[in-house]
């Protein structure tokens, strides 16, 4: 992959490190043009290399020395729209480090860290993940819950602006919803959500697990925990509307393996589902490659996959097309679409990261639960 | 019929111009609130009671609806199947209206062929006529279900409404003006219908935004261009109460019309014309005063040709 950029790192160099200074000073990095992206990186090393978790690329891709400096480039191709998590890889005296990008500004947070992110051509940060002065804030308490199958435990509950006791409200419960709120914006997205009229009034229970690779993955306390601890006390606990058409689960990776596992072993009790990058490994043959902690997952999926029944009504599902799971999931619609049920899909250029997660909080919420927008002008 | 002025006023929320606007109209008096808009938050009025000095009084119309629903079994049935009347009518538009919509505005995208764009233009004025008549088409189909509903059940003559209907002729009359706050504009016009209040305030000035304002009017219409969901056509819901005519309040314009797409633009003010489409943004004022339309200064209208002018500008 060659480049303008390419071309013109390479002509600055051969004038001299001082106008290879002036003219780098005048860049922010990685340049963006059309379909390529540049990386720079400036040091005295042995190596750097790109990592990143694109699904079908070398994991590690190296990058070019512009020699008799210390400076380093790749060029690489990315789709428009596209948003993409990196760290470098950088051998110095034989030792090697993954840092994040100096030159970058741009991060995204997880549990597990903080990458750079280079956002493709034609990509925008969603303007409504982003704090509205105009929205109403809604407000997050804790609330106990008593639970025989996984134990007394605290969880977080959100309540939209202008909460009433004497209004019905539909409920989403949300795994891993303390980490949708820290890192993929999901109350500044209710808020404003809510505020613009796309989304309804929601009371939202955002439930957290310290074994949520056990719990997750089809481990039946955990479907125990939401149809028969969790929800019934909610309903009795806040003014919820309390029938299947107004109780949704919502999860991103295992957490999406814990929704739909747990409507599946309670038909007829949630009636709506969002599901974003599923760890849906399944097999047609043979073992899997995913390591033991995929070995329920498995066996629930294949075991669903024989017979799906009619675990929710409404689902919609999300993938980002560099995941290594965007195989399970397309293959997924297909089989729920055959089941009866009304599937909406959506592909992101995208990996398996909260900001994508984020991203399609809009579309997933808005079409499962529509808000008042055409009737309501305040 | 309602024969006084009528002030249609930008959102409130942000930007309170109803003090103003009543004290322009020279109202000393009481000022009666309908906020039936709000729902089950109609008694929340503390700040616009403030705004105006204490001096209103709410008509409580969502909770008198709320109790002739309890009250009048046989009457909130009826109601409720006109809802699913009115509902199974509405899908049905939105089917056409999709295609017939998307059909105009692929035209009004499109580049006339230089020396031919006398061929462009008259398919495009065919695709928003197309519109305009399915338009009336289903405005018809709706009033036809509301005056079956009228004729068989004369809601104001049930005893439930007529009571409620002869209290608040006494608020009305002991008040100099009626101001009719935004909302779930179906819920607040559905239910001021309900009580036909508009010929109980005789002639007295309204003010009015958001919600409000669009129920007055002839024609309700429904709009966002960029909703979450679907492509975003503007669907003319139901007639409104007719408390003026000549103008479609088009409120947070800013917000919900890509006001800088000069075709989707255009399109939306051919296809309502002759009524004018006002951009009803914060700070904005238009007045009827029962012939004529005055817009203050910064008040715009969409033009036919795309742009936004002044809304007095022909």
């Amino acid at each position: 992959m060659t480049s303008t950029l390419v071309h013109d790192i390479e002509k600055h160099a051969r004038l001299g490190p001082w106008a290879l200074e002036g003219w780098l000073a005048e860049k922010q990095f990685p340049v963006v043009e059309g379909r390529t992206v540049t990386f720079v990186f400036r040091g005295r090393v042995e190596q750097v290399k790109l990592r990143h978790w694109i699904h079908g690329l070398a994991t590690a891709l190296p990058f070019h020395n512009v020699p008799g400096t210390d400076l380093w480039f790749l060029a690489i191709d990315v789709p428009e729209g596209s948003r993409l998590e990196y760290k470098l890889e950088v051998v110095a005296r034989g030792e090697h480090r993954l840092i994040q990008d100096p030159l970058n500004p741009n991060l995204a947070s997880d549990p597990y860290g903080v990458n750079s992110v280079v956002h493709g051509a034609g990509y925008q940060v969603p303007e409504w993940s982003l704090p509205d002065p105009e929205a109403r804030p809604g407000e997050i308490v804790e609330h106990p819950i008593r639970s025989q199958a996984l134990g007394d435990q605290q969880v977080q509950v959100y309540l939209p602006a202008r909460f009433r006791r004497t209004r019905r409200y539909p409920l989403l419960v949300v795994h891993d919803g303390p980490d949708y709120v820290k890192y993929a914006a999901l109350k500044i997205a209710l808020d404003n959500l809510i505020h613009r009229l796309e989304l309804p009034s929601l009371v939202v229970a955002l439930i957290r697990s310290h074994d949520r690779l056990r719990e997750y993955a089809d481990d039946p306390r955990h479907a125990d925990f939401l149809a028969r601890d969790l929800v019934p006390q909610l309903e009795s606990a806040f003014p919820l509307v309390g029938k299947p058409s107004a109780r949704t689960l919502m999860g991103a990776s295992f957490g999406a393996v814990a929704s739909l596992a747990a409507a599946w072993r309670y038909q007829g009790f949630f009636d709506r589902l969002l599901l974003q990058s599923g760890s849906f490994a399944f097999t047609d043959i043979g073992p899997h490659d995913r390591g033991p902690v995929f070995d329920p997952v498995v066996r629930f999926v294949n075991a669903f996959r024989r017979n799906p029944g009619r675990p929710a009504n409404q689902m919609y599902v999300s993938c980002g097309v560099y995941e290594s799971l965007i195989y399970y999931n397309r293959s997924l619609v297909p089989l729920l679409e055959r089941a009866g049920l009304d599937v909406k899909y959506s592909e992101a250029h995208d990996g398996h990261n909260w900001e994508n997660w984020r991203d399609r909080l809009r579309e997933g919420l808005s079409w499962l639960h529509p808000g008042p927008l055409w009737m309501v002008y305040e | 019929m309602h024969s006084g002025r009528v002030v249609l006023l930008g959102p409130q929320r942000l930007h309170r111009t109803l003090s103003s606007a009543v004290e322009s109209l020279r109202v000393h008096g009481m000022v009666a609130a309908v906020t039936a808009g709000w729902e089950e938050r109609e008694g929340e009025d503390q700040e616009m009671r403030e705004h105006l000095g204490g001096r209103t009084v709410n008509l409580k119309i969502w909770e008198r609806a709320e109790d002739v629903m309890t009250r009048d079994p046989e009457l909130s049935r009826a109601l409720r199947e006109r809802h699913d009347r009115l509902r199974e009518q509405h899908a049905l538009y939105r089917l056409r209206l999709d295609f017939a919509v998307e059909a105009a505005r692929e035209l009004m995208r499109r580049e006339p062929t230089p020396g031919r764009e006398e061929m462009l233009e008259a398919e495009r004025a065919a695709a928003i006529e197309a519109v305009r008549e399915l338009d009336e088409f289903h405005l018809r189909r709706v009033s036809l279900i509301h005056r079956e509903f009228e004729a068989e059940w004369r809601p104001t003559e049930r005893e439930v409404v007529a009571r409620h209907r002869h209290e608040l002729a006494q608020i009305v009359e002991s008040c100099e003006c009626v101001c009719v706050a935004g909302g779930h504009v179906v819920v607040l016009l559905h239910r001021l219908r309900l009580f036909d209040l508009l010929p109980l305030l005789a002639h007295r000035p309204l003010v009015a935004w958001s919600a409000g304002a669009m129920a007055l009017g002839e024609r309700v219409v429904l709009f966002h261009d960029s909703p979450p969901q679907g492509q975003g056509a503007a669907e003319l819901h139901e007639e409104g109460l007719g408390a003026y005519s000549g103008v479609l309040p088009f409120p947070h314009a800013k917000k919900r019309l890509r006001l800088h797409d000069r075709r989707r633009i255009a399109f939306l003010a051919r296809r309502f014309a002759p009524d004018r489409c006002l951009a009803l943004d914060p700070l904005t004022r238009a007045d009827w005063d029962g012939r004529r339309w005055h817009g203050e200064p910064g008040t715009l209208r969409l033009h036919e040709e795309g742009m936004l002018v002044q809304a007095g500008a022909p």
